[in-house]
């Protein structure tokens, strides 16, 4: 995938490998993402997946379980209905090298009920995430609140004497940081939806 | 006009009661389904979730033969035995809760070793689905992670269908277990019977020949090779590619070692073997590894038991890497050239463009290995579990069907009795499930009755017991098996473990406190028992059990305690850096 050594971008020098590496060796160290030097770090990423699955029964268990059953990370997972109501969307985001990345795009792919697995990291894409926010403000705070909240072009969604209840959404960056901000108010509960993702183009259309 | 209308009513009454009596049961459309798809036989267990399905089965007498097993594992160890020794789907038929359970073992065994198998469990009525009802287990959720795919039967409508894709997903691509989960309901409920001729799963489809270009950059590369060597894998075998490869072999002068599961996919008799590699392979196979400067991985999958310490395995090769699972490739070690396709396929795209070449060099620093520590072991007097092995092959000339158990058994099976034939290696290699031996030899007698050949199957003390109440079952059919048992009161290879890492703490290892009279126990289940305490008896023994052809021979061994299999890449370690046995030459004349 990316062919870049970790330590060389880390450090922006070259780095020197463990004495002992044949050609053989760095290349497959290389390919994997894995640290060419004994402390340096695996070339670890963030990736952004969607999976459309056959909406049959086990059929989200099984892309669930291949997670745990082989080790890959799962950061996130939403669900919900394609466009076509015989079909599940999902998109993942998980973490890992090179070679555990491809693993993680192999075995969904291996998958019988997957019927697309499609890696949006290095695409053009939108990412999108809502979030509820509950927060205890007596009415006589409410307007300072309602002011900061603005910024985030957050909803309120519910108003009780003693508390707002706001919807914010957008990439996962902004909804963690009017989090951030929210906890210097009395913040008591958070339902994040998890990510929702899309190519720009016409490439992937279901 | 009420005329017509009336006659229309007539009809539609008369094809309705037809209707009625073309409906078969679920039960039925079951039978009929495995009737259409050719099985021969079900590896199977009554019970009360699937009590129709045998009901019907006395009724309809079917095409297929049900063999009774004693214990729901020996019927997948068995369909196993049967699905490798013929490369058809084996089939085995179990009840609910504990039945289901009870295929755990050779589900997971199946799966790890890539072989067709379909698993048909009975379920609860599905309105009792969910509620801990008796004899339910969550088949399904238990068997998630284990086999290739599942499927839960919700109408008696989707049953023939269903059974159909069972048998297409288990056998092609890389083959794998499938479970097929009916709940008693939709087995008493009635459908017509129609066995779809094809299916089409969108998710899934086999790949066949691999990409022309990647095929292109291999036979440049093997081209380019000083020291190229081929790496077989199960997947040869099973894609019916061994003999492409052998003649592939020949024709280039090209070394080849072999998996625990590749042995037999090239005739190790012949002098461009270099046997099996890893943990216990040849010191020569490893020391070929650890020098070639291009690997050709044919259908294997670097598998850790191959690789040992994964980053200090075969450090100066390019590796070409051909295989029908895209999730293998790059999976352990990644791969300058991957050729995603059907061994067999791929291999007749690759001849074509590949020159007859010559390696002496190579060749004759492979020989050197091969003298420096030969496959041998010392003749003492004493018996020998490799003397036993070499006597086996000797008198059956290579031909027989060896079935071995796990363990230390396991290794002097695989690296003494030099496998000439594909599909006459079979063993538990991934899952390393002790008790698969006796079983899966039954299973493989069943599946090559009538063609004349040998079934060995080599045990332990320690394995056969896992699942001794098989030899029933065998002896009930008549099948002439040769069960091998070679007792050192231990589990040998743990004991192995023991004595070379854990300073001789054998915890927990010795059995012959509880071992049994091997002799009176095969005589009990109706097989004749035989014994052997010395080596110069060994041969008598073997003919004596050659001559009995009407029931199974249980040949008990009296081995040498201390023996251990060698060479050993200790777990973890580089496979260069091999123990080695001791002895002098002069020990194995």
């Amino acid at each position: 995938m990316k062919a870049t050594s970790t330590t060389e971008t880390q450090t922006g020098a070259p780095t020197v490998p463990a004495p002992g590496f044949t050609p053989q060796q760095l290349f497959r160290k290389q390919a994997a993402g894995e640290a060419l030097s004994p402390n340096g770090e695996d070339n670890v990423h963030r990736h952004v997946l969607t999976v459309l699955i056959d909406n049959t029964i086990g059929a989200l268990n099984r892309v669930a379980n291949l997670f745990s059953q082989r080790g890959f990370n799962l950061e996130s997972v939403t669900v919900g209905e394609a466009k076509d109501p015989a079909h599940r969307r999902l998109t993942l985001v998980t973490t890992g090298n090179d070679r555990i990345i491809a693993q993680v795009l192999r075995q969904l792919s291996g998958l019988i009920d997957t019927i697309e697995v499609d890696d949006l990291t290095d695409e053009d894409h939108v990412e999108r995430e809502l979030c509820l926010v509950k927060v205890r403000c007596a009415a006589a705070d409410r307007a300072a609140l309602l002011a900061i909240v603005e910024v985030f072009r957050a909803n309120v969604v519910n108003i009780t004497p003693d508390s707002l209840t706001f919807e914010v959404t957008g990439p996962t960056a902004k909804v963690n940081a009017f989090i951030g901000v929210m906890k210097d108010y009395d913040l008591r509960e958070v339902a994040r939806s998890g990510r929702v993702a899309m190519r720009r183009r016409l490439a992937f259309e279901h | 006009m009420s005329t017509p209308s009336a006659q229309l009513e007539t009809t539609a009454t008369t094809a309705d009661t037809e209707t009625d009596r073309q409906l078969a049961t679920g039960a039925e459309i079951f039978i009929r389904s495995l009737e259409a798809e050719g099985v021969e036989y079900v590896f199977g267990h009554p019970g009360g979730a699937i009590i129709s399905i045998y009901d019907e089965m006395h009724r309809i007498k079917p095409s297929f033969q049900h063999i009774l097993v004693r214990h729901e594992q020996g019927g997948t160890h068995a369909a196993e035995g049967y699905a490798k020794a013929t490369g058809k789907v084996g089939t085995v038929l179990v009840t609910s809760g504990p039945g289901a359970t009870n295929t755990v073992t050779g589900i997971a065994d199946a799966y790890m070793d890539s072989i067709p198998m379909v698993v048909f469990t009975g379920q609860v009525p599905t309105h009792l689905i969910g509620n801990d009802a008796f004899q339910e287990c969550d088949t399904i959720g238990v068997t998630r992670s284990i086999t290739k795919h599942s499927f839960l039967v919700r109408d008696v409508r989707e049953l023939a269908a269903t059974v159909k894709k069972a048998y297409h997903i288990a056998s092609t691509g890389r083959p794998g277990p499938v479970v097929v989960d009916l709940p008693k309901d939709v087995l008493a409920a009635r459908a017509p019977f129609h066995y779809p001729e094809t299916t089409s799963i969108r998710g899934y489809s086999v790949v066949g020949k691999g990409n022309q270009e990647q095929v292109r950059k291999a036979a440049q590369m093997i081209a380019e090779a000083h020291r190229p060597l081929f790496y077989v894998g199960g997947g040869t075998i099973i894609s019916g590619g061994s003999q492409k490869l052998t003649e592939l072999a020949r024709r280039t002068k090209i070394p080849v070692t072999t998996t625990l599961h590749g042995l037999g996919a090239f005739p190790e008799t012949d002098p461009l073997s270099v046997g099996m590699l890893g943990m216990h392979g040849t010191y020569f196979a490893n020391m070929a590894v650890q020098n070639t400067d291009l690997l050709i991985a044919v259908g294997a999958r670097f598998d850790d038991r191959v690789t040992g310490k994964i980053e200090a395995w075969a450090p100066h090769a390019r590796i070409i890497h051909i295989d029908i699972d895209p999730a293998c490739i790059s999976k352990n070690v990644p791969v300058d050239c991957p050729i995603l396709g059907d061994v067999a396929q791929v291999l007749d795209q690759l001849d074509p463009l590949i020159e007859p070449a010559e390696h002496d060099e190579w060749l004759a620093q492979i020989d050197v290995w091969k003298r420096e520590c030969p496959m041998d072991f010392r003749r003492d007097g004493k018996l020998r579990p490799q003397e036993v092995i070499r006597a086996l092959r000797d008198h059956t000339r290579g031909e027989a069907v060896v079935v071995t158990d796990v363990g230390q058994n396991q290794m002097w099976g695989a690296q003494f009795y030099s496998y000439v034939h594909p599909r006459s290696h079979i063993t538990s290699g991934g899952l390393g499930t002790m008790g698969f031996s006796l079983p899966a030899a039954m299973g493989a007698a069943l599946g090559l009755r009538g063609q004349n050949r040998d079934v060995i199957s080599i045990n332990g003390d320690g394995g056969v017991m896992m699942n001794i109440q098989e030899l029933g079952v065998a002896a009930a059919h008549g099948l002439p098996l040769k069960i091998v048992i070679l007792n050192n009161g231990y589990l040998g290879m743990v004991r192995q473990w023991q004595e070379l890492f854990h300073q001789e703490r054998y915890s927990h290892t010795h059995l012959e406190p509880t071992n049994p009279d091997f002799v009176r126990l095969a005589e009990a289940f109706g097989c004749v028992g035989l014994r052997c305490t010395d080596p110069a008896d060994i041969q008598d023994t073997i003919e004596a059990a050659w001559a009995v052809t009407d029931r199974p021979v249980v040949m008990e061994f009296r081995v040498v305690t201390e023996e251990k299999v060698f060479p050993m890449v200790p777990a973890g370690a580089a496979t260069d850096n091999m123990i080695t046995a001791q002895f002098s030459p002069e020990d194995c004349a």
